[in-house]
């Protein structure tokens, strides 16, 4: 029973840690593409190359970790989550081909091309989409079990509300993120107009943020009515991030401590986040999949936590490293060369 | 409509991903070593032109990266969309080196940004040297995690089966399976050659077209030494392969070689075309004694054939035209490169022909071939197998109807990732060529 608990929410930390890191990246890309594309590319393109250059691959690290993870601790999602996600998984594959490629090809290729920016762009903002989909499989509702293997309904799928609730949720959570991170990214630089153009993005967003995720709730109360109620228990959990986002958008708004306003955003998202996941405790995917049944054995579960607890060791270090020269480091941020 | 049988179609799909993704993991594992090698000799020998060289190589290996990385991600997620039976089975006993191979490739993307972004802060070229160790350590751990999981998938071990369900699951002894040790070895070893020998190549190809810098000969001759005392290595590790085969997996060596009737002092057969309704052989060369010699190093010792083997569980007989051409290909580096390194030492000028020259160039490529070939041979010869003797590949697959259709997207967004590497590639290194890297270097600045 610790286990299993350890196993999910090791890998819930993970994805969050994805989500965070991934949406500043998505959400950066979408910003450049459109910065070129509307002719304000001197002022943002050069602060997003600077921020996303080293950071990208250790980004994708994160989703590598989630799913190689989950196949780990519950090998019965593989049966279930693999079957079924087949056609959407490999459409959220190959936009993060484009994505990937795309990326390399302007950055090492050829800097400022319209075209790689787009594509790029356009793919960071789909993939989470397409990803997200998973969220709304997990719901139930949407997979049979035929000739004892489990299908997917992809009309009821497409026809739900909440899948494309959960869809647009994903995509203006992706620019919110990425905006309020950026602003304060930007003003570190001391750049005073990308500052303003990104803390407007961040304003922007702000509103049908809140609106989606209000309506993803409402939604799962007639969808998923046992799992509507253990949100509701959890209540307090939502009512702390909606605080949280109310001073957020205040501090931006007075454009005051955006360091603060970055760390209440991501406080924000993990209550939200984790108090989602609490709700969804014990299924994995309602109703076939509970963590208990899906946990895989006892010698397994050990032997990864260990590895896990001494990759951790390993990698904390080095995430501390590449964030002290790259992220935190005055003169790299602003551009300026040093010589150590 | 095309593939219609799911399996089949998972097979194809899998096929077509690993396919790509090994050209590009292969440099991923064997260039931060080739970068690692350049980076120390620059230092050794206060020479810049191997500064340079490290330098060059990264910024074309961070394109292949990136494109490795994303082809990495793609066979990470489809082992489990295609294959959910396995991995829901395998994901009990064999989690723990893939989920380590994260690690690995976590800490190797960690450090390849700092020694990528770092190049214009360290006026010390050592501290830049040390950034290259876990870059290259990282690769190469993700290849031995990963080719571990492979050998578990040849010779499973670590678990009992008891009524169908899965018991004494020991996470440790599926690591360390009898097929680990040469695979494992015989991955890395044939990466770093391949690697150095696609280096050796681009550096041939400089001189072919009428380049006479000093930059490119240093470049050669040194891809060239490591090349070849790497297919050395991998020569020897092939021979224990072929001898573990024979041990534990001899339907498969038998399919490698046609090798039909169980007999002593069996021949070796090289190349050849076959009949297989009759099981004759046309066109073949035959070394006698070579394959029992191959398999038990006793010419006398005995091999068995495919005939003792059901036929259901016997691989395609197709494996023999991928083996011969691995050994072929690997033959040929090794004598190309060692004629050359002898040739530059005493002096012989037809090393620095024309033509052999020529010869270096397509040895790239065919080398990289030749690792197309050599998972082609162990990959198929495995087959009906997905987990040798306990799951075949059509107990696996998925059920799902749609994988013909993802095959013919994945199959698009390759060709344009394969042409788009290319091209990149091309255009970074035609826009910057070492005279003008170096006369940027002299001034004191950044040459990227």
């Amino acid at each position: 029973m610790m286990l299993e608990l350890i196993g999910i929410s090791v890998l819930w930390l993970f994805l969050f840690g994805y989500i965070i890191v991934g949406s500043i990246d998505y959400g950066a890309g979408f910003f450049n593409a459109y910065s070129i594309i509307t002719g304000k590319e001197h002022i943002l393109s050069k602060i997003i190359q600077r921020y996303l250059s080293p950071v990208w691959e250790v980004t994708n690290v994160f989703f590598v970790f989630f799913f190689v993870g989950i196949v780990g601790f519950f090998p019965q999602t593989a049966y279930y989550f693999g079957t079924v996600f087949l056609v959407p998984g490999s459409i959220a594959l190959i936009l993060l081909g484009v994505r990937g490629a795309y990326y390399a090809f302007e950055t090492y290729g050829s800097r400022g091309h319209k075209g790689y920016a787009f594509m790029y762009g356009l793919s960071g903002l789909l993939f989470p989409a397409s990803l997200s989909i998973v969220l709304t499989i997990s719901e139930g509702g949407f997979v049979y079990i035929e000739e004892g293997n489990p299908k997917l309904d992809y009309q009821a799928l497409f026809a739900s509300p909440l899948t494309w609730a959960i869809v647009v949720l994903s995509i203006i959570a992706v620019l919110y993120i990425s905006a309020v991170f950026l602003t304060w990214y930007a003003n570190k630089t001391g750049d005073q107009t990308a500052t303003a153009l990104f803390r407007k993005y961040a304003l922007i967003w702000a509103i049908p943020l809140i609106l989606t995720a209000s309506g993803i709730v409402y939604e799962l109360s007639s969808h998923n009515p046992p799992h509507y109620e253990r949100i509701f228990n959890l209540w307090w959990m939502f009512a702390i991030s909606l605080i949280l986002w109310i001073v957020t958008v205040w501090l931006i708004w007075h454009k005051k401590r955006y360091d603060v306003a970055v760390w209440l955003m991501i406080f924000q998202f993990a209550f939200a986040f984790f108090g989602y996941g609490a709700a969804h405790y014990p299924y994995l995917l309602y109703p076939y999949l509970t963590i208990n049944e899906g946990f895989t054995n006892q010698a397994m579960a050990i032997s990864l936590i260990v590895a896990f607890i001494l990759g951790l060791s390993l990698l904390l270090p080095s995430l501390y490293l590449i964030f002290k020269l790259f992220l935190f480091n005055e003169d790299y941020v602003r551009g300026r060369k040093e010589k150590e | 409509m095309l593939f219609e049988d799911p399996v089949f179609a998972s097979r194809m799909l899998t096929l077509l991903t690993l396919t790509f993704h090994i050209i590009y993991a292969t440099i991923g594992v064997g260039v931060p070593l080739m970068i690692m090698i350049a980076q120390w000799i620059g230092i050794r020998k206060n020479d810049m032109h191997y500064i340079l060289m490290a330098r060059r190589w990264a910024r074309g290996f961070v394109v292949t990266v990136a494109v490795g990385v994303v082809t990495g991600t793609i066979i990470g997620l489809q082992l489990s969309l295609l294959w959910p039976n396995f991995m829901e089975l395998a994901g009990n006993i064999i989690a723990l080196p893939l989920f380590m191979e994260v690690f690995a490739f976590f800490f190797e993307a960690i450090f390849l940004g700092i020694y990528v972004y770092t190049w214009d802060r360290f006026d010390d070229q050592r501290k830049h040297f040390l950034l290259l160790i876990p870059v290259a350590l990282g690769a190469t751990a993700s290849a031995f995690f990963i080719t571990v999981v492979n050998s578990f998938m040849n010779a499973p071990a670590g678990f009992d089966f008891v009524d169908g369900q899965l018991v004494h699951a020991n996470p440790i002894a599926a690591m360390f399976t009898a097929a680990m040790p040469t695979k494992v070895s015989h991955v890395i070893v044939t990466a770093y050659m391949a690697s150095a020998f696609l280096l050796a190549a681009i550096a041939a190809f400089k001189l072919w077209k009428g380049s006479s810098h000093e930059y490119h000969k240093k470049s050669l001759y040194l891809m060239m030494k490591v090349g070849f005392i790497f297919s050395v290595a991998a020569a020897l590790i092939g021979d224990f392969s072929g001898k573990y085969v024979a041990e534990y997996q001899p339907e498969k060596l038998a399919a490698f070689e046609w090798h039909f009737e169980t007999e002593e002092g069996a021949p070796l057969l090289l190349y050849g075309a076959l009949d297989e309704e009759n099981q004759e052989t046309k066109y073949a060369i035959h070394i006698p004694f070579a394959l029992s010699i191959l398999a038990h190093g006793n010419p006398m010792a005995e091999v068995t054939g495919l005939n003792e083997f059901p036929q259901e569980e016997t691989p395609p007989l197709v494996v023999h035209y991928f083996f011969d051409t691995m050994v072929t290909i690997g033959v040929f580096m090794m004598a190309l490169s060692f004629i050359y390194w002898f040739g530059i030492k005493l002096g012989w000028s037809f090393v620095r022909a024309s033509w052999y020259r020529l010869l270096i160039v397509i040895g790239g490529p065919l080398t990289f071939l030749a690792i197309e070939a050599g998972w082609w041979t162990a990959e198929v010869g495995r087959q009906p197998w997905i987990l040798r003797g306990i799951m075949t590949v059509d107990q696996a697959a998925t059920s799902s109807d749609y994988v013909g259709w993802m095959f013919i997207l994945f199959l698009i967004l390759y060709i344009v990732l394969g042409a788009g590497t290319v091209f990149v590639l091309r255009r970074i290194f035609k826009n910057n060529p070492i005279e003008k890297d170096l006369e940027k270097y002299n001034k004191g600045g950044d040459p990227a």
